[in-house]
C-alpha cells in the first residue's frame, strides 16, 4: 500500500537537535579532559598567596615521583596541603553529582530529577547539623562526615523502602517518597540550627549550601572510588539506559531486566551523592543542570552523554569554587549559592538557543 | 516459533487479571488477543515482556520459558511494540532501530557492519527507510509506529508481540500497518481493539472475558452474534464488504430507545 499520500515527503529534514556534531564528540570529550587538567592547574594557583604555574607543576610532581626533590616549604604546604585537595574534592563533586543526575532523569525520566530527588540531602543535613551543633558528643566518634553519611544512608533506605512493592521499584512513588523524606529532613534540619547558637548556625548553613573549603586528603578517597565504580558500570551500561528513557516496555522487549538495572541506577546515584554530600555538603544545582547542558550539546544517546557530564561537570565545580574564594577575598561564599547563579543564565541561554529541542 | 501460554494467573493488589488462561498461537501466524476493556489483554502481554511474572502457569516462547531463561536471551526470542512510547526524547529514527541489536550485542560492544546492515533492511521493510535521520518527535502517530515496528525488526526474533498497535492511528494508517504485519510473515501476537481488524488480519483469535479464555479459534468462528452480545453487549453482524467479497463485521448498541419507539 504506498504511504505518499500521508507521509509528507517534502517536510524539511528536522536537523540533529544538538550542538555538537557526532563526529566531534571525541575531540570534546579531549578538549573537556585538557580543560579538567588546566582548572585544576589554574585554581590551585590562585589564591590569597598566589603560586607561579610552574611551581603548582613542580610541587605536584615531586609529590607524585619517589625521590627527593627541592622545593618551597611555603609552596609545598599551600599547594599540597591547602589547595589540591580542595580543588580535586571539587572536580569529584562536580563529576558525581552530574554523572548521579544522569542516572535519575533516566530511571524516573523526568527532567527535574537530580541527585538530591531521593531525600539524601535531607537525612545527610539531619546527620551534619547534629554533629555541628549540640549533640556532637553523641556522635563524636562518627565526626560530621560520618555522621552525614550515616543520615544519607538512611533517607535512602527509607525512600527506597518506600516506593518499592514487593521488590519492584515505581518511579512515581519514587519521587513522592523522595520528597516527602526531604521535607521532612529540612524541617528538623530548621529545628536545629533554631536551637543552634549563632558560630554553630554559620557551619551548619554552610554545610546545608556545600562547601569545599575544608576539604582535606581523607575527604578523598571515598567519594573517588565511589566515582571510578559507578563510572565503569554505567559505561558499559549507557546502551541500556538509552533503552530505559524509551520506556519500561520498550525496554524490557529489547531484554533488559528493567527493575535490575533500575535498583543498579538507585544503588550508584546514592552511593555517588551520599559519599559527596557527605564531605562536601548539600551541593546544588551541578546534578541538575549539568546533564541536561550535556544533552542538549552531544545528544541524548548515554554513552556520549555520561563522559561528557564527568568531565563538564568536574571542571564547572572547580572553576565556580574558584569564583567562590577569590570574588569576596578574603571571605568565602558557599558554593552552592554560585552554582546556582552562574548555573541558571547559562543554561537558561543553552536552553534558549535550542529552538528544536523538545523539553 | 509457537507462543504458549499455560494456567496463567495473574493478581495485582488483590484483583485477579487473569484466571489460569491458556492459548496456543502458532508458528508464523497472526493470533489476535481481543476483549473489552478491562479483560486481561495488556496484562497477558506484559508477561510475555517479562513485566509482569504470573504468580501461576507459564508463558513459553517456543521451548523456551520466558521467565527462567535469562532477560537479554528473551529479548533475542521477542521483540515487542507498545503503546508506551515515550516521547520526550531526541533521539533520531536511526538511533531507535539501532537499539534493537542492543540484545544481541555484548557489553561494550561497538554497533557492527551486520548491525548496520541489518538496521538498514529493517528501515527499508517498516518502510521508514526516508525518515532515518529525522527526529522521533517530529513524525506522525502512523510514522512512529513503523519506527517502533523496524526496532522491533533489527530485533531479529521469531515472534513479534503487538499491544494495539494501531492505538490513536487514522483509517489508512491503521490498515497499511496491519498490511505490513501481515506481510513480515513472523509469528505475531497482538492485543487488538478492532474486532473488524482481528476478523481481517488474524489468522487466528482468543477472547479473553474477566480474565478467562471464553473462545480461541480462527476469527469467524470465534465472533459470532452471541459472544458478540454476551461479552461486549453489541449487537454484532458478520456482512460482505461489496468491494472486496470480505467478511466484515458491524455492530449496533443493544436495543436503541430510537427503535423501541419506532
Amino acid at each position: 500500500m504506498p504511504s505518499t499520500q500521508r507521509t509528507d515527503r517534502t517536510r524539511p529534514e528536522a536537523a540533529r537537535a544538538h550542538l555538537v556534531p557526532d563526529r566531534a564528540v571525541p575531540l570534546l570529550i579531549v578538549l573537556l579532559t585538557v580543560a579538567v587538567v588546566l582548572a585544576a592547574a589554574v585554581a590551585i594557583a590562585v589564591g590569597t598567596v598566589p603560586v607561579p604555574l610552574g611551581d603548582v607543576v613542580a610541587v605536584t610532581w615531586a609529590h607524585l615521583t619517589p625521590g627527593d626533590t627541592e622545593r618551597s616549604l611555603l609552596y609545598d604546604q599551600i599547594v599540597w596541603d591547602f589547595r589540591a585537595p580542595r580543588v580535586l574534592l571539587a572536580g569529584v563533586a562536580g563529576a558525581g553529582l552530574s554523572i548521579a543526575g544522569v542516572c535519575l532523569q533516566a530511571l524516573v525520566r523526568n527532567p527535574l530529577a537530580d541527585p538530591y530527588l531521593l531525600g539524601i540531602s535531607g537525612g545527610a543535613s539531619i546527620g551534619a547539623a547534629l554533629a555541628l551543633s549540640f549533640v556532637p558528643a553523641a556522635i563524636a566518634g562518627l565526626g560530621v562526615s560520618g555522621a552525614a553519611f550515616l543520615g544519607a544512608v538512611v533517607s535512602v533506605a527509607l525512600v527506597v523502602g518506600l516506593a518499592q512493592r514487593a521488590g519492584r521499584v515505581a518511579p512515581g512513588r519514587l519521587i513522592l517518597a523522595g520528597v516527602a523524606v526531604a521535607y521532612l529532613g529540612s524541617a528538623v534540619t530548621s529545628y536545629i540550627q533554631l536551637q543552634a547558637n549563632p558560630g554553630e548556625l554559620r557551619g551548619i548553613l554552610f554545610w546545608v549550601l556545600g562547601s569545599v573549603a575544608a576539604a582535606s586528603w581523607p575527604d578523598l578517597p571515598a567519594p573517588t572510588a565511589a566515582l571510578l565504580v559507578c563510572l565503569l558500570w554505567l559505561l558499559v551500561d549507557g546502551r541500556r539506559l538509552n533503552a530505559l528513557t524509551m520506556g519500561e516496555t520498550s525496554a524490557a522487549g529489547l531484554g533488559i531486566d528493567v527493575n535490575r538495572l533500575r535498583l543498579g541506577l538507585l544503588a550508584v546515584a546514592s552511593l555517588l551523592t551520599a559519599t559527596i554530600v557527605s564531605v562536601a555538603g548539600g551541593i546544588g544545582f551541578v546534578g541538575l543542570l549539568v546533564p541536561h547542558a550535556v544533552r542538549l550539546l552531544v545528544g541524548p544517546d548515554h554513552r556520549r552523554v555520561i563522559p561528557v557530564s564527568l568531565l563538564l561537570g568536574a571542571v564547572f565545580l572547580i572553576l565556580v569554587d574558584l569564583l567562590s574564594r577569590t570574588l569576596d577575598r578574603p571571605n568565602e561564599m558557599p558554593i552552592g549559592i554560585f552554582t546556582a547563579v552562574l548555573g541558571a543564565p547559562f543554561f537558561l541561554w543553552l536552553l534558549r538557543s535550542q529552538s528544536g529541542a523538545v523539553r | 516459533m509457537r507462543v504458549m501460554a499455560t494456567g496463567v494467573s495473574v493478581t495485582i493488589d488483590g484483583t485477579t487479571i487473569l484466571d489460569d488462561v491458556s492459548f496456543t498461537a502458532a508458528d508464523g501466524r497472526v493470533t489476535g488477543l481481543i476483549g473489552p476493556n478491562g479483560s486481561g489483554k495488556s496484562t497477558l502481554l506484559r508477561c510475555l515482556y517479562r513485566i509482569i511474572r504470573p504468580q501461576q502457569g507459564t508463558v513459553h516462547i517456543g521451548d523456551h520459558d520466558v521467565w527462567q531463561v535469562p532477560a537479554r536471551r528473551a529479548g533475542q526470542l521477542r521483540a515487542v511494540v507498545a503503546q508506551d512510547q515515550e516521547l520526550d526524547n531526541d533521539y533520531t529514527v536511526r538511533d531507535i532501530v539501532a537499539m534493537g541489536r542492543i540484545p544481541h550485542q555484548r557489553l561494550l560492544e561497538r554497533e557492527s557492519t551486520t548491525d548496520r546492515t541489518i538496521v538498514d533492511e529493517a528501515l527499508v521493510r517498516a518502510r521508514i527507510e526516508w525518515a532515518e535521520g529525522r527526529r522521533f518527535v517530529t513524525l506522525s502517530g502512523g510514522e512512529r509506529q513503523r519506527v517502533l515496528l523496524a526496532r522491533a525488526l533489527a530485533q531479529n526474533t521469531p515472534v513479534l508481540l503487538l499491544d494495539e498497535p494501531t492505538n490513536h492511528l487514522d483509517i489508512g494508517a491503521q490498515l497499511e500497518l496491519l498490511e505490513l504485519i501481515r506481510e513480515l510473515g513472523l509469528t505475531t501476537v497482538a492485543a487488538l481493539h478492532d474486532l473488524d481488524h482481528a476478523m481481517s488480519y488474524c489468522d487466528a483469535v482468543v477472547l479473553l472475558h474477566h480474565g478467562r479464555v471464553v473462545a480461541a479459534d480462527d476469527p469467524v468462528t470465534v465472533l459470532t452474534p452471541q459472544r458478540l452480545a454476551d461479552v461486549f453487549g453489541v449487537r454484532g453482524a458478520t456482512t460482505t464488504h461489496p468491494l472486496t467479497g470480505q467478511p466484515h463485521l458491524v455492530f449496533a448498541a443493544p436495543c436503541s430507545e430510537r427503535e423501541i419507539s419506532r
